[in-house]
Parts: structure tokens; sequence; C-alpha cells
């Protein structure tokens, strides 16, 4: 099957190997415009693997990955980001010994070069994303406050609005709600369902009545491999699913 | 007021580079002889090195342990030039071949190497001090950078390369001079550097540049670049997954150390009168990393003051019981790392800043003043 170009994200084959272990093998799926897609699977099924092909952290040992019909298996890190894609890992990955402010200024999309960084200037345009942002990630009281100083899940939503302020077309979530307190997953759920709305999302998520909430479609993970595709309720009910998976 | 603020002075830091200018330009020209002058003019040029590692190593988390190299680089430069001035054929008529650097008539050359001959310039000279470290020190970065090279591996990929330039050093003594250096540095352009008024000189132009560097220094700090420098070091992964090429900014900051620790060198060379391989190898390019350490790896400020009172106790204790020095020294870099990673820049910014800025704000007449000690302690981080 050929990469349909009203597909934003074709992964077609892909495979990657460990030393002759493959973590996955022979993947394929298609991401849609303003589509939610969630990955979930048992521990080891390879999710947190994909997302790490797809943004060029690890290099495939094989397969294709298209987005809006360029080969990203080809590119590097930086210049995947700037075509439109954006990654949040796993952990909350923020700058400690930086502000608030100053953590969403480095993802600001503008002096990404060595000597654009040393002319940038924090001017009005930029202060305004900056705050409209932070507004958006419920920080906006804490910009002067080092990010060191926030909790758990402020600096997730820190790291979250560090992606949005790139705007990317596909916004890739590692469990975006893992260790957050209950009202400050109901908060995170809130702002996910906002930002999802005008670009397509791939999330990797444990939390199933969360992934209710906001998959347009599911994949399930197994073993490197899709094990099944569709709306929640479809794999909820296929029987492989629950074999390796729910029925635990 | 005068020392008000900036985007890329706080007032802090003003007052910061402000006392540190007196005591340079002011205390210690006033207070010592010319040999002692001298003496800390020597002592500066290693503050050189040790803002660039600030910018490398405190800022961006590289650490090199072969910052020898770009001081050694930049200081032969400086020593190639003023050697063919020393060599002209009327003062070195004994030798058997006159017009030609003693060391190279000793090891039996005749001629001077083609290498050599574009040292005849003063021009060329000094764009080479700076030109040659930098561009060495971005083939470095970019072999090592470019493949992802980083913290302990390349700490000790920089000290093999200090240790085989000292060899290759030594090995070819015809054309470097081998162990001993070059020496017997005589006239810049038939101006004696080694009168008094020479090296009063000297320390003037020494410290002016180190003040271009320091400002250099305080500016990359200060802009987007200095903080992705500390964002780099943190997670070097975020930083490139929000769209850096995160090598680009490693070579830039490693050449900029290089360039910082190259003209450290030339001033070297101008001030002491030699350059020997005992400046490139690998215990002074640790020495270099413990001035930086001790000053506080944060602070360009406090890099100045480590370098200066590091060489200071090393004149001072290494006369009273040379062999416990290097030991001595050792320890004291075990103290800081342990008891005070940000050094002595550190205790100033925690302890004596704070209280400064309080006295600042009262000479200035503030209305301010009500504003309670922590509040300022505050802004002043």
């Amino acid at each position: 099957m050929n990469a349909r170009p009203d597909f934003l994200l074709s992964v077609e084959n892909l495979t990657v190997s460990f030393d002759g272990f493959k973590a996955v093998d022979g993947l394929s799926f298609y991401v849609e415009p303003n589509e939610c897609r969630v990955i979930i699977g048992p521990n080891g099924a390879g999710k947190t693997t994909v997302l790490d092909l797809i943004c060029g952290r690890t290099k495939a040992t094989d397969g294709k990955v298209e987005f809006k019909n360029q080969e990203l298996l080809k590119m590097r890190e930086d210049q995947i980001v700037h075509a439109g894609v954006g990654r949040k890992f796993q952990t909350p990955t923020v700058y400690e010994d930086l502000t608030v402010f100053e953590n969403l200024e480095i993802s600001y999309p503008k002096g990404h070069g060595v000597f654009g960084a040393l002319m940038f200037r924090r001017d009005d345009p930029v202060k305004s994303r900056i705050n409209e942002i932070a507004g958006e990630v419920f920080l906006d009281d804490l910009l002067d406050e080092k990010a060191a100083f926030l909790s758990h899940g402020q600096k997730q939503w820190l790291e979250i609005g560090m992606l949005l302020i790139q705007d990317p077309e596909l916004l890739m979530l590692d469990e975006p709600v893992a260790g957050m307190s209950v009202a400050e997953r109901i908060q995170t759920a809130e702002l996910l369902n906002r930002i999802i709305k005008d670009r397509s999302v791939i999330v990797i998520e444990h939390d199933m009545k969360f992934v209710e909430d906001i998959a347009t479609r599911v994949t399930v993970l197994h073993q490197g491999k899709v094990l099944s595709e569709g709306s929640m309720a479809h794999v909820q009910a296929d029987p492989k699913v629950i074999e390796v998976y729910l029925g635990h | 007021m005068l020392l008000k603020g900036n985007r890329f002075f706080s007032t802090g830091d003003l007052v910061a580079f402000a006392i540190l200018a007196v005591l340079i330009f002011v205390i210690l020209p006033v207070g010592l002889d010319t040999f002692r002058l001298n003496l800390f003019g020597k002592y500066l040029t290693y503050a050189f090195v040790a803002i660039g590692l600030v910018l490398c190593w405190g800022a961006g988390g590289i650490l090199s342990l072969g910052q020898g190299v770009f001081f050694g680089l930049g200081g032969y430069c400086m020593a190639m030039f003023l050697k063919l001035e020393a060599s002209s054929p009327e003062a070195t008529k004994i030798q058997s071949t006159p017009g030609i650097p003693d060391f190279m008539d000793w090891n039996q050359i005749t001629q001077i190497p083609l290498w050599w001959e574009p040292f005849h310039s003063l021009t060329f000279s000094l764009f080479a001090v700076i030109l040659i470290p930098v561009a060495f020190a971005f083939i470095i970065g970019v072999a090592m950078f470019r493949r992802r090279v980083g913290g302990v591996y390349f700490a000790i990929i920089t000290q093999a390369i200090a240790a085989i330039l000292t060899i290759l050093i030594i090995g070819q003594q015809g054309y470097t001079g081998g162990v001993n250096g070059i020496t017997d540095l005589r006239t810049l352009k038939g101006w004696d550097i080694r009168t008094d008024d020479a090296k009063v000189l000297l320390y003037f132009v020494n410290g002016g540049l180190l003040f271009v560097c320091l400002f250099i220094a305080q500016l990359i700090r200060k802009s987007k670049l200095g903080r992705i420098l500390i964002a780099m070091r943190d997670q070097e992964d975020r930083v490139r997954f929000s769209g850096y090429d995160v090598a680009n900014f490693k070579i830039f900051v490693f050449c900029a150390g290089a360039a910082f620790a190259a003209v450290g060198g030339a001033m070297f060379t101008l001030q002491v009168g030699f350059m020997s391989p005992s400046f490139v190898g690998i215990v002074p390019s640790i020495e270099m990393v413990i001035f930086c350490a001790v000053g506080g790896r944060l602070s360009i400020i406090g890099a100045v003051y480590g370098a200066l009172l590091v060489n200071l106790a090393k004149t001072t204790f290494s006369e009273l019981f040379p062999e416990l020095w290097l030991l001595g020294l050792g320890a004291v870099f075990i103290a800081v790392v342990l008891a005070f990673p940000n050094g002595l820049a550190g205790l100033y910014k925690d302890h004596v800043e704070p209280r400064l800025l309080v006295i600042f704000k009262r000479k200035a007449g503030d209305d301010s003043s009500t504003e309670d000690f922590d509040a300022i302690k505050t802004a002043a981080e």
C-alpha cells in the first residue's frame, strides 16, 4: 500500500532491531490530519520506541516514515522538529536551572541557529506568545520561577507548553498524565482536549478512562506489531486485545 | 545611578566587574613592584583560559582537559614571530647558519622551514594567534560533537590531544625548540619587551584584553545562546527535540573557549618571554580546570579570581613545599568540588553580593532603602 497524500503521517513496515531483538517489527499505521491516535499496549510492546523512531531519536533498521510527504528517517532530529513534529518525553524533561519563561523562550520557534541565538531579542511578540502559552498550561503565575521548583505535574505542563509554542502539526505525547494527582489529571485532560483540536496527536497512555475521552482511534501494540486498530469500542471488543492486555 | 543593571549586566554583575577593574588596573599596579606585577600579569593570562572554561564547562557542560593545547598554540604563534625577529643575521652571527632561530642551528637545520615563513609578518602572527587554535578547536569540535561524543569521553580525548601535541613539540626539536620551547625572545617590532616599562605596559594590555574577553563572555552568557548552553547541560535531548542542532552550539562555545585561551597564551609569551611544551600538556591543562573550579565554574569573574589565587598559592607554596604542592593542589580541587561546587563565586554570590547591593542602594540615596535584605538578595539571583 502506498502512502496516500491525505495522511499526515504514514508509517510503513517500520522495523528496528537491537542486537537481533525486534522491538518494532514491520509496523504500519497512518495518521490523518486532526486525528488523535492513542497507542496502547503492555509493557515492552514498543510504544515509546515507535515515537523514538518517528522523531529520530532511534535510527530505524528498515521501513518508511512519511510526514507531509517528507521522509523523516533520513532527517536529523532538529530538522524533524522544524518539519512540524513535536515530542514530549515520558518523564518531564525541562531545564531545571532556567525559569519557566526561559524554558518556553528556548522552544520559541525563532533564533535556532548559533548566530540567530546570539542575536535573539526578547521582543513583544515573543513575550506575548510566551504569556499566552503559559496561561494555557496553567503556569502564568510562575513565569519567573525556576523550573526545578515546579511540582511533577507542573513540569509535565511546562513541557507540553514548550511543545505548544512550536505549534507542531503532529504532537507526540508519551504518557502525559503519568504520575499526576487526580486534580492535575482532570486539568491535564481538559488541556489536552483543548490542544488536540487543530492538530494531529499521537498519545501513549495507560489510563483507559483517559484514552476513551480523547481517542479518535486506538492502535494496540504487542511485541512490536499492531495487534488491533480501530475505535476504542472496537479494540475493547477484540478478543486478541482482551487476551494480551485488557483482560489482565 | 551609575551601576544600573540592563539586559546584559545586572547591578550585581556591574559591581563585580567594577571591583575587578579596580583591582587589576589600580590596586595591583600601585601596590606591586614591576617584578611582582609581571608575575600577576602571568597569572592573569591563565584567567583567559578559565573564562573560556566557564563557558564550555560551567555553562555548556563540556569539560575539556586540553585547554593547554589552545593556550600553547596561541603562545607558540606569538613566540614564532618574536623568535624570528630575535634571529636577525647580526644577532645570530656566531651560528653556523646566521639568521635562523638558535635551536634550529643547534639541530643542524640550515634554512627556515616553509611554515615558519609567514610568521615574519606581525599581522599574520596576530591573526594566527587566534585563528589557528580556533581552527583546530573547530576540527576537534566537528569530529567529536557531530558524532555525539561527550562527557567523560570528550574529556579524555582532549587530554590525549594535549599529550600528543606535547610529544609532537618535544619530538620535532629542530622546528619547535623541543622541550626547552622557544626562548630568548627580545623585541616586538624593535620594542624591547624585557624592560620594566614594557612589562608594565604589557600588563595593562593584558588586563585590557582580559576585560574584552570578559565582556564577550558576558554577552554570550546573557544572550539566548547562553541559556541554550545551560539547557543543553541539563537536558541535551530536550534541546535537540526543540529544534536545535546541538552540535553547532557545542562547536561554537568550544571555539570561543579556544580563542580566549589562545589570547592568554600569546600574552603569556609576551610577558614571560618564552613558550614551552610545559604549558601545553596534561598537567597544565588540568591546572587550568582547577583555576576555573576554585573560582567558580559558573562565574566568569570568579574564574579570574580563581586563576589569580591558585597561581599565587602555587608560587608561594611550591617554593616552600616543592614535593607537597601538587598534592595540596589536588586536595584543594577535591575540597572545592565537594564543599563549594560553585567555588569562590558561589560564596560571594550567597554572602557578599547581597550586602554590597544594600550598601550601593543606600549610597545612591534610593528610596528603596526600606527594602529588606532578602528582597535584594532575591533580586540579585
